[in-house]
């Protein structure tokens, strides 16, 4: 095995038409050419592959590698960018031919990979297959159909009216891609989070590098895999690897990066982006709240939190619910119902259910862990609470009340703890919401049109579901992205391409009509017309033109 | 600078009050921000001509037209517009989704800083905070120390026009930019150099703060001879005015150098001495309509990239200079090397390099090979030619037939990308500059469907196979029992 692991580091160069490509003899091949005890790790974490998974898709067995030594350095990532800025400068990227078919080719490998994907997110996370149908794949899937279809108008100038300081002349705004763009996604929803932004780059005609997390290894191999597959390799690549390698990708000037993941790594992207004066689109988390007034029909509320927490990979989601805050009269019956659903979705042992992903590896395994057994935490559990450290698996837990010092309260939880605020009136919520960062998303339950007005008015997030969870961000009309803490820009369907894309002004101006009233030497005449103009006086400055002034 | 620092405190504290009692939110405190703004102007229109003359040595016809008009223009503008940029924006909702309804609203980033430049000193602070105003924030304006007499008239006038409170303007320099970016802002708006740029950049990300960078570039302008000779007469005085009529050349969108074909430069030459002359007189030096270079220290990076003897043995016009009046002549230099520095580093200067090629098609290979500029301008008749810079190059905007008018066109959005810069502004680009956009969908409690929800099973996944295809006729063969 070791022997085979060190054929990795060579890689092969070649150029064929005009256009240079690296051949890197991928894992994954690699492994499926041995037939090796199948082994699994993950980011620290350990565990064995369920036996009723049957194994159909050998492409991801490429998450056998357990240490793999690093050859992507610098100079790697140097070569690499220069290879792909050498092949965006052809234009053929550009081209709407090239987009399509690229587009197409992602819709092709999900509808035929569906299986592999399902298994590569059930190995990196146990994640359900519905579960990831809905929250990855068809996700995935129906964004790449939108760009498909709306492509040709995403692409057409946009016309727009001139004014009579610039007459005559039309103006036009026109999408140019970047260039070679750099994509980070994260481990949550190694699937989705990877290949939503690519079909974003790819619609703007960029080249796209794509550095998947490591932290999800199955997922990451098994795309590394498919892109070289489906996609064009002269133009969208993917590298795989842990610090060493990002680090190594972010030397690099790119013309744009794209990071999923938490507040602090975004902060050491956009440093090192800056250096280069490299745009930066950061999709970060924070603390998500949802705000649970009393009056709303309890058992849809009850499930709609639970959908937005344990059924979207078990609180391990950037706009996963982190905490509800409801008033104190009204928060034991909200935590009853709470209960109740949770029995009807997880079974008696949720720990047991196979409708529940897992905890993505030991080390956040332990975080929140340590996080429930925190002094002053422990004892405000009402609910749940159990933990199987050998499957990583913790079941849906409710708190009331934690401590606001706690670092349950202070960190986002990013796992299945749900704490319950209780306030004596229901507006009182607002403040524990505004007292925090803003977060990617808030919530808020309430049939109430008045507190409804005020919560949109009054709280900063980046976006906001009314009596839903989660689902804001499936709509591809709205834009997803943070603001503060919860990240800069945004993204899907056509946020997407704007997101990757430069609107480039374009003024077309004709030679008639050039008058002496813009060039020096200046007179009172001049500057009489001029002040008419500005002010799109257009009788003033025909009057003023002939010496005339209404001033005068 | 101890009570420097005391001073950014306290306004930072005050603003954000000021922020979070919701005051800058309302309709009516941005529009009497934005009347009061245009009352300012006006009531000050001699003493802005002023310390513009003082600062730059700009005439008042000048100043009138790149700056006080400019800024009445953008703030009426937004005055009239701003009850429609705030309406939220509905989006459709698939039919699954019944009765959710989506919208998007812009709301204030928070307390913003806006850093402006010495070059446009009335415009480049106003017309960022314009856009800061209409979007409902609270703005902090550090004006340039560079314009000195520019910077103490904002410090000492806005206040008396607009809302202290939420509304601040601090002078000095570097140091107290240092301070300033220390603090956390909501978004920063940076006017200025590519170095100073990143270093902005850089500290914002320390708190995760937006930046919008409006950085300058190396402008070319092409000149295709074949198509447009007829009308050389005006191109030869759209040159001249995008490179000496502004600000004498130290403007972001400047004419940086001009791309012709060999056989066409000495008689575009010979046609450029005569209007330079026409717009400056013999003696531009006394003509008063030429704006001098802004500090000594401009003064000998423009003297040194004239006195290299290879760009010396270049110059075809002009070329002299007066340390005193901090003058430089409008100078012309034909095919200076390209690797002096004069070609390297942006000129923001009186002085016009023409670089000349065998075939005017080579000026898109040339342009590609130089960092993205803010503005290319191309004058030509050529329809297959523009769409080939078109698509061709990338740059912040570009302009057929004539030089800086894009910046006057305010359906335009304006700003660079790569090394001339990042994010955008004018018109409604402005208050999208200073607004996020905030996604909220409104649920109703009163329908639910079954099939959003575990223990997940077949039926489920087919449901949700079908909602996603919206193939609405399938789901409800499915929820009858009627389809497998």
């Amino acid at each position: 095995m070791t022997k085979l692991l060190e054929m990795n580091n060579h890689t092969l160069r070649f150029a064929a038409g005009g256009v240079y490509r690296t051949t890197r003899l991928n894992v994954a091949s690699l492994a499926l050419a041995t037939s090796s005890p199948f082994q699994f790790s993950g980011g620290g974490g350990y565990c064995s592959i369920p036996s009723r998974l049957k194994l159909t898709c050998y492409a991801t067995l490429s998450a056998v590698v357990k240490s793999q030594e690093s050859t992507f350095d610098g100079k790697e990532a140097a070569l690499l960018v220069d290879e792909l800025r050498i092949n965006f400068n052809t234009g053929r990227p550009k081209s709407y031919e090239w987009r399509i078919s690229q587009l197409q080719n992602i819709a092709k490998m999900i509808d035929e990979k569906e299986k592999c994907i399902t298994e590569a997110l059930y190995q990196d996370l146990s994640k359900p297959e519905l579960e990831a149908f809905l929250a990855e794949l068809s996700n995935t899937k129906s964004s790449c159909m939108l760009a498909i279809k709306e492509l040709k108008n995403w692409m057409a100038p946009e016309t727009v009216k001139t004014s009579v300081t610039t007459f005559p002349s039309s103006a036009q705004i026109v999408s140019e891609p970047l260039g070679v763009v750099l994509i980070i996604s994260a481990w949550n929803f190694p699937f989705l989070l990877s290949v939503e932004p690519v079909i974003g780059a790819i619609s703007a005609g960029n080249a796209v590098v794509l550095k998947p997390s490591e932290i999800a290894p199955a997922t990451s191999s098994l795309l590394a895999k498919l892109f070289s597959e489906y996609l064009d390799e002269t133009a969208i690549r993917v590298v795989q690897g842990g610090v060493p390698e990002t680090t190594a990708l972010l030397d690099q000037k790119w013309d744009k990066i794209f990071f999923t993941g938490g507040a602090r790594v975004g902060r050491i992207v956009m440093a090192a982006a800056a250096k280069h004066l490299t745009p930066v689109v950061l999709e970060l988390g924070g603390k998500c709240p949802a705000l649970v007034d009393s009056d709303v029909n309890l058992q849809v509320a009850a499930r709609r939190i639970i959908t937005g927490k344990w059924a979207c990979n078990n609180g391990q989601a950037c706009i996963g619910v982190d905490y509800v805050i409801t008033t104190k009269d009204f928060a034991p019956k909200l935590i009853d119902a709470l209960k109740t659903e949770l029995k009807t979705f997880f079974g008696e042992n949720p720990l047991k259910s196979k409708d529940l992903s897992r905890i993505v590896n030991s080390f956040h395994f332990k975080r929140l862990e340590s996080m429930m057994k925190e002094n002053g935490v422990a004892n405000k559990i009402v609910h749940g609470g159990q933990t199987m450290e050998d499957k990583l698996k913790i079941s849906p837990t409710i708190l009331v009340d934690v401590p606001e010092g706690s670092s349950m309260m202070q960190e986002e939880i990013f796992g299945p703890l749900l704490p319950v605020i209780t306030v004596s009136k229901i507006e009182d919520g607002f403040q524990v919401i505004q007292s925090r960062p803003k977060p990617l998303a808030a919530y808020l339950f309430t049939d109430n049109k008045e507190l409804q007005n005020q919560f949109v008015q009054n709280v900063s997030a980046g976006g906001m579901s009314i009596n839903e969870t989660v689902l804001h961000v499936t709509l591809k009309d709205l834009p997803f992205g943070g603001v503060g803490e919860s990240g800069i820009g945004a993204y899907h369907g056509k946020f997407s391409y704007e997101t990757f894309s430069h609107k480039k002004g374009v003024l077309y101006r004709s030679f008639d009509g050039d008058s002496d009233l813009r060039y020096p030497p200046y007179t009172p005449e001049k500057k009489r017309v001029l002040k008419a103009l500005l002010s799109s006086d257009i009788f003033g400055a025909i009057l003023a033109f002939f010496g005339f002034s209404k001033e005068s | 600078m101890e009570a420097m620092k005391e001073t950014v405190d306290q306004s930072l504290r005050e603003m954000r009050d000021t922020f979070a009692s919701g005051r800058t939110r309302s309709v009516k405190w941005r529009k009497t921000q934005l009347e009061a703004i245009i009352e300012m102007v006006k009531d000050n229109e001699d003493k802005m001509s002023d310390v513009l003359f003082q600062d730059l040595g700009k005439h008042s016809t000048e100043a009138f037209r790149d700056e006080l008009g400019f800024v009445m223009r953008s703030a009426t503008t937004a005055l009239n517009s701003l009850d429609k940029w705030v309406v939220p924006r509905k989006s459709n909702l698939p039919l699954l989704f019944y009765p959710a309804t989506g919208k998007v609203i812009s709301e204030p980033y928070g307390t913003v800083l806006v850093l402006s430049s010495w070059n446009f000193p009335i415009s480049l602070s106003l017309d960022p905070m314009i856009g800061a105003i209409s979007a409902g924030n609270t703005v902090l304006l550090k004006a340039s120390e560079l314009s000195p007499n520019s910077s103490a008239f904002l410090a000492k006038t806005i206040p008396s026009y607009l809302d202290n409170k939420a509304i601040k303007v601090i002078e000095g320099g570097p140091d107290v930019a240092t301070i300033l970016l220390q603090h956390q802002w909501d978004k920063i708006f940076f006017t200025g150099s590519p170095r100073v740029g990143k270093i902005i950049m850089a500290a914002a990300a320390e708190h995760l703060t937006p930046v919008t960078l409006e950085l300058g570039g190396k402008c070319p302008t092409i000149v295709d001879h074949h198509s447009v000779s007829k009308d050389m007469k005006s191109i030869v005085k759209r040159i001249s005015g995008g490179k000496w009529g502004s600000c004498s050349g130290q403007a972001c969108i400047s004419v940086d150098y001009v791309l012709v074909e060999q056989s066409f430069a000495s008689s575009l030459i010979e046609m450029l001495k005569p209007v330079i002359k026409s717009f400056f007189g013999e003696n531009p030096k006394e003509s008063g309509c030429l704006a001098r270079i802004v500090t000594k220290k401009h003064f000998q990076r423009l003297s040194r990239l004239l006195n290299d003897p290879r760009v010396q043995a270049s110059i075809v016009y002009g070329g002299s200079m007066d340390e005193e009046k901090l003058y430089v002549e409008p100078t012309i230099l034909l095919n200076p090397p390209l690797d002096s520095e004069i070609m390297n580093e942006e000129i923001f200067g009186p002085i016009l390099p023409i670089i000349t090629l065998r075939d005017i098609q080579e000026s898109i290979g040339f342009i590609k090979s130089k960092p993205k500029p803010l503005a290319i301008y191309a004058f030509t008749k050529d329809e297959k030619f523009k769409t080939r810079i078109l698509s061709e190059t990338s740059s912040g905007s570009v302009t057929f037939n004539d030089v800086m008018i894009q910046y006057m066109c305010d359906a335009l959005p304006f700003g660079g990308v790569g090394e001339s810069g990042m994010g955008r502004y004018h018109g409604k680009y402005s208050f999208e500059c200073f607004s996020h956009e905030k996604a909220i969908m409104e649920g109703s409690l009163a329908m639910d469907l079954e099939p959003r929800y575990p223990p997940w099973n077949s039926f489920k996944l087919t449901f949700i196979r079908l909602a996603f295809r919206e193939a609405y006729f399938k789901l409800v063969l499915l929820m009858l029992g009627l389809k497998k």
